[in-house]
């Protein structure tokens, strides 16, 4: 009893010291419907914060759907500019769109990046009865004819998935990429039957979306698109081992407001490194398909930067 | 029999005490779901999603609860259909055409009951579907390229005729406002933003939910306040609770087909109830309608799209669980929770989990059992409803649709969008036209652009791909039978304008879809 007494006493006197410095009533903001990527990222990330006292209290997730991503960012800027316990879900796709200007009047410099936790890799792949095992293959096909193989992928024209292609067909030194034919689709799952049922060439799509169809050899994986040889697939080589210098990760972190203080905005960013380093997030990771991924503070916001203008000379060249 | 053995086992999951709690609770909330406007089975699922992990149910009971939800909403969104003219989700909205028209008839409690019955049969013959066809099925859904649902949607869009009866034109115009609602947004293939005038909330485009609520129960609003100035009410007698045998009997090969088809069409990722139960009553329209009750209160057309939409999501369980490829917006959030348990469903899903797959199967069975067993004698509690003066049921509706669509998405841009749609449906009320094909060409305008762009930019724009496959040339059939064999029947019964020439047997009818 007197132990359980001392403990309490203790605890409250850390929250209250650690009341001074720790965000509080964290709320965080999923743009999207409940069930998604983004919707996960809040309910299942951000509450490894409270289990690791980084914050006090739970967080509360808000779901604020529309325009992907684009109605919570214009929202964020427009009417939460200097709100301090807020942090908002993103990943690749809120910087393909922000790159693309899908987002009116705002842009990447209008909120801070504070931490990207884990990704999910790109994978390319064909039928499991195609004559291509490489990923060089379909480049040299793509050399002699940027129209011969057609490519489908889960996300829209322009979006994620089909930048993942061009970006490699880039590196590999094929001219006219933007003329390499995209089909979008609803899901990657709905993509990869496509490509199984002989309709389509090509798969692009990240390895968690595709994994049951791969072990269930229905797609044959020519490339990871990412620094190492991914555990779920420790048979297929990157596309850097085959000579193409393509990286294609869909991370998932946070952003929060711009107005927030340096000394909130380096808080979140150490916040969020002791998040991806500790046990409770490896768990979460491992369940969710997501490979080791980590960017925090201003090396985040660098990152970021980079990627925007990345994907938009890339979208300007598809869009002519 | 040896299909039977790993059924057994699934029965012995689900009658675990826990089991048959949750599906329980599933069904009884899918029922009041459905039931209520501008909820839906999507939403009500992802509310739950974060209570279920926190609980740490096992996915398995998981499912059974979602799985339970689902089909318990197609039971439910008949019953606000048939008494209200609201239909809670867009598969019910074929309902709403004899459903509603018995209600003002005073026979909303054989309606209920039907509905009711056609459900239980729908739902239950589905899952032998699933039992023994599963594997088969879903090498069938892969066979269904973009040019096989482009065909498939043409021919579900041949049931306009069905949906409104002598006034075809309006029924045209109907569906040409559905499909310039269905335009705005971003583009389905190129994410080019459409019709929306720089308004992010837009970008979305019309929700269906917010189109239905307008349309049906704001616009209800509206002609009450009219009628309230002008007044007088037509009083709705109530009428008896059951339906009888002869209604019963005459529906039953109606229920039967309709099962099938909406089952088949359950399995194709990418189609579901709605094409199943619009699909299910032009048919039968064509059919067994001899004497053009259809459209007037006839039973059987209450019958035919219920018995397929509960079909339908039995079957949508199929490409969800063997293919990992949701085929509707329910499925797809169910999906999003299993991967969020490391469960990732696809080819080998039943092999892996057995005890997941056969248990939800064998849930399902009991959970249409409680369902029937729920509803049929609550249809003479759920008709009092009918007792309520119009003018407090129809904004008692509107305000649960509001409050509903506002709680899930927050935007006051939604509400307004449903008060202009009201307004717009009060308008074409005024006018007869027909408000189902709206809904219908909602649904289907934007699968049926982005399936012809894919299919012709797989085929690098050769449109040869559109009739490439046999599953196309029989589709294409279809449709020509369904638009050119009315013509030459209104033509012979206009030549022979004596009943005796009437020679229209079931054998001359055009061939179901299957």
């Amino acid at each position: 009893m007197k132990r359980l007494v001392v403990t309490l006493l203790a605890t409250a006197a850390f929250g209250l010291g650690a009341a001074f410095a720790q965000p509080s009533n964290v709320q965080c903001i999923a743009p999207a419907d409940p069930g998604g990527g983004w919707d996960f990222t809040c309910r299942t990330i951000a509450p490894v914060l409270t289990d690791l006292g980084l914050i006090d209290g739970q967080v509360r997730t808000q779901n604020m759907a529309g325009a992907g991503g684009g109605v919570a960012f214009t929202h964020v800027v427009g009417q939460q500019g200097d709100n301090q316990d807020l942090i908002v879900a993103a990943s690749t796709a809120t910087t393909t769109r922000l790159a693309q200007g899908q987002f009116p009047d705002v842009t990447a410099d209008d909120v801070r990046w504070i931490g990207a936790v884990g990704a999910d890799f790109g994978v390319i792949g064909v039928a499991p009865d195609s004559e291509y095992d490489s990923l060089t293959e379909l480049m040299d096909e793509w050399s002699a004819d940027p129209g011969a193989l057609t490519v489908v992928g889960g996300s829209a024209v322009g979006g994620w998935d089909h930048l993942k292609v061009l970006l490699a067909a880039q590196s590999a030194g094929v001219d006219d990429v933007e003329q390499i034919q995209y089909v979008s689709f609803s899901s990657g799952g709905q993509a990869i039957l496509e490509v199984t049922g002989g309709r389509a060439d090509v798969f692009t799509g990240d390895i968690s979306e595709a994994l049951p169809q791969i072990e269930a050899g229905n797609l044959k994986v020519v490339a990871v698109l990412s620094d190492e040889r991914l555990s779920a697939l420790p048979d297929v080589p990157t596309a850097q081992e085959q000579g193409i210098d393509a990286v294609g990760a869909n991370w998932r972190g946070f952003y929060v407001p711009a107005g927030v203080s340096e000394e909130r905005f380096q808080y979140w960013a150490d916040a969020l490194e002791q998040l991806e380093a500790s046990d409770a997030f490896a768990e979460i990771r491992e369940q969710n398909g997501l490979a080791p991924f980590a960017r925090f503070g201003d090396d985040m916001e660098q990152f970021v930067l980079d990627q925007v203008d990345d994907i938009a000379e890339l979208s300007a060249r598809i869009s002519q | 029999m040896e299909a039977f053995a790993p059924l057994i086992a699934g029965f012995e999951t689900a009658l675990s005490f826990e089991n048959l709690v949750f599906v329980f609770i599933g069904v009884l909330l899918g029922t009041l779901i459905g039931m209520l406007p501008g909820i839906g089975p999507i939403n009500g699922i992802a509310i739950l999603i974060p209570i279920t992990f926190a609980l740490d149910v096992n996915p398995t009971t998981m499912l059974i609860l979602f799985a339970g939800i689902y089909y318990g909403s197609q039971y439910g969104n008949s019953i606000s259909a048939i008494l209200l003219n609201v239909p809670g989700t867009a598969s019910s909205v074929a309902t709403t055409l004899d459903g509603y028209e018995m209600a003002k008839r005073g026979r909303a409690g054989p309606a209920l009951a039907m509905s009711a019955i056609a459900s239980f049969i729908g739902g239950t013959l589905a899952i032998f579907g699933l039992v023994f066809l599963a594997p088969a099925l879903a090498q069938f859904a892969i066979r269904f390229g973009p040019a096989e649902y482009f065909a498939l949607i043409v021919f579900t869009f041949t049931t306009i005729s069905a949906l409104t009866g002598k006034n075809f034109v309006k029924g045209l115009i109907a569906t040409a406002i559905g499909l310039v609602i269905a335009s705005i947004g971003l583009d389905p293939g190129t994410g080019a933003p459409r019709f929306t005038f720089g308004q992010l909330p837009l970008y979305d485009g019309i929700d269906f939910v917010s189109a239905t609520i307008g349309l049906f129960a704001v616009a209800e609003v509206f002609q009450l306040l009219e009628q309230s100035r002008v007044g007088g009410e037509v009083r709705t007698k109530i009428g008896r609770a059951m339906i009888n045998a002869r209604e019963l009997a005459g529906s039953f090969w109606v229920m039967i087909r309709s099962a099938v088809s909406g089952f088949l069409i359950g399995t194709l990722p990418g189609a579901g109830a709605t094409i199943a139960a619009f699909l299910a009553y032009s048919n039968e329209q064509r059919w067994v309608d001899k004497d053009r009750t259809f459209g007037q209160g006839d039973v059987r057309g209450v019958a035919a799209p219920e018995s397929a939409n509960n079909a339908a999501v039995s079957g949508a369980m199929i490409p969800l669980l063997t293919l990992g490829v949701p085929g509707s917006g329910t499925t797809a959030v169910m999906l999003a929770a299993l991967l969020a348990l490391n469960l990732n469903p696809g080819p080998l899903f039943i092999e892996q989990q057995p005890d997941l797959f056969w248990g939800l199967v064998a849930s399902m069975y009991i959970g249409n059992v409680m369902l029937l067993v729920l509803n049929l004698p609550l249809v003479g509690l759920f008709i009092r409803v009918l007792l309520i003066p119009r003018w407090v049921l129809a904004p008692a509706v509107a305000v649960i649709g509001y409050v509903a669509v506002y709680s899930v998405n927050g935007s006051v841009f939604d509400l307004m969008v449903m008060t202009a749609l009201g307004v717009l449906g009060y308008l074409l009320r005024k006018i007869n036209v027909p408000i189902a094909p709206i809904i219908l060409a909602l649904v289907l305008g934007p699968m049926m652009e982005t399936n012809l762009r894919r299919a012709l930019a797989q085929a690098q724009g050769d449109p040869s791909v559109l009739v490439g496959s046999p599953i196309t040339i029989v589709l294409w059939i279809l449709v020509a039978a369904s638009v050119v064999l009315p013509l030459l029947t209104r033509r012979s019964a206009l030549e022979a304008v004596a009943p005796p020439a009437r020679s229209r047997d079931d054998e001359d009818a055009p061939p179901l879809n299957d």
